[in-house]
């Protein structure tokens, strides 16, 4: 019988009103793969952050290899032997991958730091794991699936024996995915316990041994992997039917915004477009794949308004533009839904009323003559509330209580109000649950239907591959030849999006 | 020319070096803090109190040394205040500094008025005095200037040797390098980024305090009001030219000093041109170094970005 | 440790927690008036006296606090987008040179004219001197703090050397000083004998005027915006780096009212003492009033009262009145304490 590694009871904790985990119990035992999976918002990273230290729950306790952990204590977790993999990396850019190992792995009163013995012992866990990192490099030019080699070896190096991963695949390609799990078949073989935590039902089939399912903060099942199924598991993740909303046949109509040959300068954060040429067309979905950093940032940031292109020509219904910016933009009717509603999309500490103008406030009736009229504001406010179905006490209230969801509708509404012919949604259904995402996902239908030309850009293969009917591929800068909807495989996707075939005749 | 002559004076760069002392130990000081990702404004006032903290122990009957130490401890104290309300609270470092600038100046003219209620000219007291070290200072131009010095300016020194050390070289430096480029990252390998930042504002602070002495115990002896006259200021501008880095922004000071011992040189020979034009220089010349080192800035990622633990 | 937002606090816990900063205030500032040997009661009470205890001394802060009223308003409106104006002192002084040279008689015009001129050409000249480091910040990146610090050195002593220069009144013996003011330039006193001028009603209009821009006004909106998000408020179209140079002409603007305030109002000249450091001063006005223009006025006349006081209580009780600095920096920072912590509470693990 092997041993129980990780023992959590009856864990609870709550965010003023919110219950993000209700006394949930999970055990692991060695060379276990077990995975946590939920929709957004389920609770399985606040489970996790509990587990690592970042939080403290408010009822249960923890066992690690049979000694309790102490609570809210990184620290004393990274020693019990747990490491994790944070969705987010927890990288420092400008350091070297040497450095961010190391970080916190000598005595704070050393007098030196023993650089030689550290590299050493990097390279050597390198090699054994299969994990191909230059210590030397520095962290902000490695690729994304490098950063997270990088990341599982911080874990290897402080004696992980279990291992968290949270969303891993969520950053990678197909094929690179496949790499993950083969590494992870690699830890397990030496010993180590992994918790994976992730709301991508195939995944989950393919790598674990037994699967947790959270749903609303409780423990909605737990099951041996062998013996359930996806429609199992799927129904245990979302709890009721939610019909994610099916797209009717599209019959694309003239091109409304078309790239041409299109390249910019050095960007930071990602690559620069090398000569990209596409073409949006009315009442269809295009959907851009790819890896995040490939060229979506800046198709997006010259979209949305906020870069111009260095050269080549971007037409609007035809039309060339010329001085180009947000304004210019929104004039031409593009509808812009950021990649990040927080720090983009919203203004935080303005209310819900001063953030739905934020793009036509120079516009009668919400001003004139350089007054604003807030009667007005308030009540369109208080339509797109009512319209999107938004839980919101009232216009006045600051944008940054509303939860991801209802921000979200109210950036749609923002979005989706003036009739707009040409939509970027730029990861729109990022960190929602079920509900908003299939809420989302029905309200860009609806305005396909009416005739808009849309750009999908989503990280969510299945997101793209659901919802478009024609899909593009990024990779490092340039885009793939189009396919419609069913014409290419996902195996053949992935290929594209590893950049086999981008960039000569593809 | 004359104005050329000026540079190939011993006594110049003499002067140059006393100049930039304190200029080097409260520029290490903020560079500590920003490293640690927390802009520290309260810089003039904490030279302030440094400068008169350090005169007072010796005026009251303390040796010399006293006197640095009490003046570094109240530098930490004003940088302790900073840092509670600027890291775990995550007010404004802006707006925090500012004030505790105006606390730390205005606490310590009205401490210097009830101690020394009466007096017309500020009282001296024994500063520092210079040390020649064998052999060494004999050597042409730049002997006397390197090593005919106070023991404070070889103070400045050795520090900024031991910043750049621990910064580099010990695992500690690179916790606080890490707080100030992603404190997520220094979390989850299980430290505090609280703690690391506190300390560093409270050593920086300390060492802001020192700079501020240096003008009380070694360049002049006595304190007088409006003495610091934005060098605290001047030290921000130098850790930006210094790109964060202490060989460089030692570099930095000693050329700014080295510019304002110049530019007092240069009155005497320049008839005609009102002093003010040259009092002004350095201060153009601090701007003009920002404008020009603001087009490669490095700056640590996490420079005045609060940091708070697991926020919803 | 952590922080946690409270749901939008009543107007009553909004005023406790300021009530509290100024008892937290008044309770450090009594330990420093005991080590001064003297008694908290007595000093308060004197201050108190000073600053209104009688239509002379109420008069005297109303005059004090004017040019902290211009000042406050100029830091409140930059700080607002984020703007961090430190050099509201120089600022004053550009105000101050420009009333002087245009208001020694180098234009013969009557009052209703000569005066409205200066206003503008003096918050012309205030704008145009924090246009400069504005400029320098949206273009290169340069931080703004400390080129407007460092400005405020270089201009005083470009005053200074106006002031024994080309600005010398040749009549004046001793400290350097300008030629007066000619007799349209002077901003009449509010009651003849007493020193309240009109500079003070000029700064309470003022205060309306950028109450009325920033709560009802698209510029107002789009300094607002900048200033909690400028990625935010880029991404919607507004145009950042002319609002943040725009909010630069009119802090700037009104610092130089403060500069002309009081040259035309109380000193009908310029000196090097003209300003005892009302720029830095207007931090704290600013920062007491939560940047809100009406809130200034309150902020100002309070901080003015506590220097006014502190002059008077210094005569009788001894206690230096270097205590009304200490007093005002650390009200600037329990009341920014007092700020956050009543919109978030702390929650320990």
């Amino acid at each position: 019988m092997p041993e129980t590694v990780l023992k959590l009871s009856g864990i609870t904790k709550r965010f003023g009103a919110l219950v993000a985990n209700d006394g949930i119990d999970l055990d692991l035992k060695k060379g276990e793969v077990v995975a946590l999976l939920g929709e957004n918002g389920a609770g399985k990273t606040t489970l996790m952050n509990i587990l690592f230290g970042h939080y403290v729950a408010d009822e249960g306790h923890i066992e690690a290899f049979g000694q309790p952990l102490p609570v809210g204590d990184p620290k004393a977790a990274l020693q019990a032997g747990i490491g994790m993999v944070h969705q987010h990396f927890t990288l420092a850019d400008n350091m070297s991958v040497f450095d961010n190992i190391v970080l916190g792995t000598q005595s704070p009163w050393s007098w030196r730091l023993d650089r030689r013995g550290a590299t050493a012992r990097i390279r050597k866990l390198s090699a054994d794991f299969g994990l191909a990192v230059d210590p030397a490099a520095q962290v902000s030019l490695l690729a994304v699936g490098e950063r997270q080699r990088v990341e599982i070896l911080k874990a290897l190096y402080r004696d992980a024996r279990v291992l968290i991963l949270d969303e891993p695949t969520a950053v990678l390609t197909p094929q690179e995915t496949e790499a993950l799990f083969a590494t992870l078949k690699l830890l397990v073989a030496e010993g180590l316990s992994i918790i994976f935590i992730s709301h991508k039902l195939n995944e989950v089939m393919a790598v674990s041994d037994r699967v947790l399912v959270l749903r609303g903060g409780r423990l909605a099942g737990e099951r041996r992997t062998s013996d359930t199924t996806r429609q199992e598991l799927a129904s245990l993740m979302v709890g009721q039917e939610v019909r994610m909303p099916e797209p009717r046949p599209a019959s694309p109509g003239a091109p409304l915004l078309e790239f041409d040959n299109v390249s910019t300068g050095q960007r930071p954060g990602g690559s620069p477009l090398r000569e990209v040429s596409f073409a949006l067309r009315a009442g269809a979905i295009t959907g851009l794949a790819g890896v995040s950093g490939n060229g979506q940032g800046a198709i997006a940031a010259i979209i949305a308004g906020t870069e111009r292109p260095v050269s080549g020509r971007i037409r609007v219904e035809g039309r060339q533009i010329g001085d180009w910016s947000p304004r210019a933009a929104l004039s031409a009717g593009i509808a812009r839904i950021p990649e990040d509603r927080h720090a983009v999309g919203s203004i935080a500490d303005m209310s819900v009323a001063e953030n739905v103008v934020s793009e036509r406030y120079r516009q009668e009736p919400f001003s004139r003559a350089g007054v604003v009229n807030w009667g007005e504001a308030r009540r369109f406010a208080e339509r797109l509330i009512a319209d999107y179905d938004v839980k919101c006490p009232s216009p006045e209230t600051r944008i940054r209580l509303l939860s991801g969801g209802n921000m979200q509708k109210l950036i749609l509404g923002r979005a989706l109000d003036p009739d707009p012919i040409i939509i970027l949604a730029n990861q729109p259904t990022r960190g929602l649950d079920v509900g908003a995402v299939a809420y989302v996902h029905g309200k860009l239908l609806e305005a396909r239907d009416r005739g808009a030309a849309i750009l999908l850009i989503s990280e969510d293969l299945d997101e793209v591959l659901a919802l478009s009917d024609s899909i593009i591929v990024a990779y490092q800068g340039r885009v793939s030849v189009p396919s419609s909807r069913g014409e290419r495989s996902v195996a053949e996707l992935g290929e594209l999006m590893a950049g086999h075939g981008i960039g000569e005749a593809a | 020319m004359e104005a050329l002559e000026i540079l190939f004076t011993a006594s110049f760069w003499v002067a140059a070096i006393r100049i930039a002392s304190p200029l080097i130990f409260a520029t290490m000081g903020e560079l500590i803090c920003e490293r640690a990702g927390v802009l520290n404004l309260g810089i003039e006032g904490i030279m302030t109190a440094g400068a008169f903290a350090g005169w007072f122990t010796v005026y009251s009957g303390g040796d010399l040394w006293t006197g640095v130490a009490v003046a570094a401890l109240a530098g930490a104290m004003f940088g302790a205040l900073h840092a509670t309300l600027t890291v775990p609270l995550g007010l404004s470092q802006h707006v925090v500094g500012i004030g505790i600038t105006l606390l730390a100046t205005s606490l310590t003219y009205f401490v210097y008025r009830v101690a020394l209620p009466e007096v017309t000219s500020p009282p001296r007291i024994e500063p520092f005095r210079p040390y020649a070290v064998p052999y060494l200072s004999d050597i042409p131009l730049i002997g006397p200037a390197l090593f005919n010095q106070t023991p404070l300016t070889y103070l400045a020194f050795i520090t900024v040797a031991l910043v750049a050390w621990v910064l580099y070289r010990t695992p500690l430096g690179l916790a606080v390098r890490a707080a100030g480029e992603n404190p997520a990252a220094v979390e989850a390998q299980g430290m505090s980024v609280t703690a690391i930042r506190m300390g560093a504002v409270m050593v920086g602070s300390a060492l802001m305090a020192v700079g501020g002495a240096f003008l009380t115990m070694s360049a002049f002896s006595s304190f007088f009001f409006e003495m610091v006259n934005g060098r605290g200021w001047v030290c921000i501008a130098l850790v930006v030219f210094g790109s964060w880095r202490p060989g460089k922004a030692l570099l930095g000071a000693i050329l700014f000093a080295a510019f304002d011992a110049y530019q007092i040189r240069l009155q005497q020979v320049a008839e005609g041109i009102p002093y003010q034009a040259f009092l002004m220089m350095p201060y153009v010349l601090s701007i003009l170094a920002l404008i020009v080192m603001s087009r490669r800035a490095a700056y640590p990622k996490a420079l005045m970005v609060p940091y708070q633990k697991g926020e919803r | 440790m952590r922080l946690e937002a409270k749901p939008t606090p009543s107007l009553a816990t909004s005023l406790a927690y300021p009530l509290g900063a100024v008892a937290v205030t008044l309770a450090l500032v009594s330990l420093l008036v005991i080590a001064a040997g003297a008694s908290p009661f007595s000093v308060f009470h004197l201050v108190l006296v000073g600053a209104a205890g009688t239509q002379f001394a109420a008069l005297e802060t109303l005059t004090r606090a004017t040019p902290l009223i211009f000042t406050g308003l100029a830091v409140a409106v930059a700080f607002r987008a984020k703007l961090w104006n430190i050099g509201a002192e120089a600022q004053l002084y550009v105000g101050a040179v420009v009333t002087v040279v245009l208001g020694t008689g180098a234009l013969p015009l009557p009052a209703p004219l000569l005066i409205p001129i200066l206003i503008v050409a003096a918050m012309i000249g205030g704008g145009l001197m924090l246009l400069g480091p504005a400029f320098l910040k949206v273009r290169l990146g340069v931080d703004e703090v400390v080129t407007t610090l460092l400005l405020n050195f270089v201009v005083l002593l470009f005053v200074s050397m106006l002031l024994e220069g080309v600005l010398r009144d040749p009549m004046a013996l001793g400290w350097p000083r300008s030629a007066s003011l000619v007799a349209e330039a002077r901003l009449p006193r509010v009651v003849t004998g007493l020193r309240l001028h009109y500079g003070f009603v000029l700064a309470v209009v003022a205060a309306v005027a950028v109450w009325f821009v920033m709560k009802k006004t698209t510029l107002g909106y789009e300094m607002r915006a900048v200033g909690h998000n400028a990625e935010a408020a880029r991404f919607a179209g507004i145009p950042v780096n002319r609002v943040l140079l725009k909010t630069a002409m009119i802090s700037g603007g009104l610092a130089a009212l403060a500069g002309f305030s009081e040259v035309a109002g109380t000193a009908r000249n310029l000196t090097l003492e003209l300003s005892p450091g009302f720029g830095y001063t207007g931090i704290v006005v600013a920062m007491l009033a939560m940047l809100n223009p009406l809130g200034v006025v309150a902020a100002a006349i309070f901080v003015a009262g506590i220097f006014v006081g502190a002059d008077a209580m210094s005569r009788t009780a001894g206690v230096p009145s270097y205590i009304a600095n200490v007093m005002v920096a650390t009200a600037l920072l329990t009341m920014v304490t007092a700020i956050m912590l009543s919109r978030f509470r702390i929650r320990w693990n």
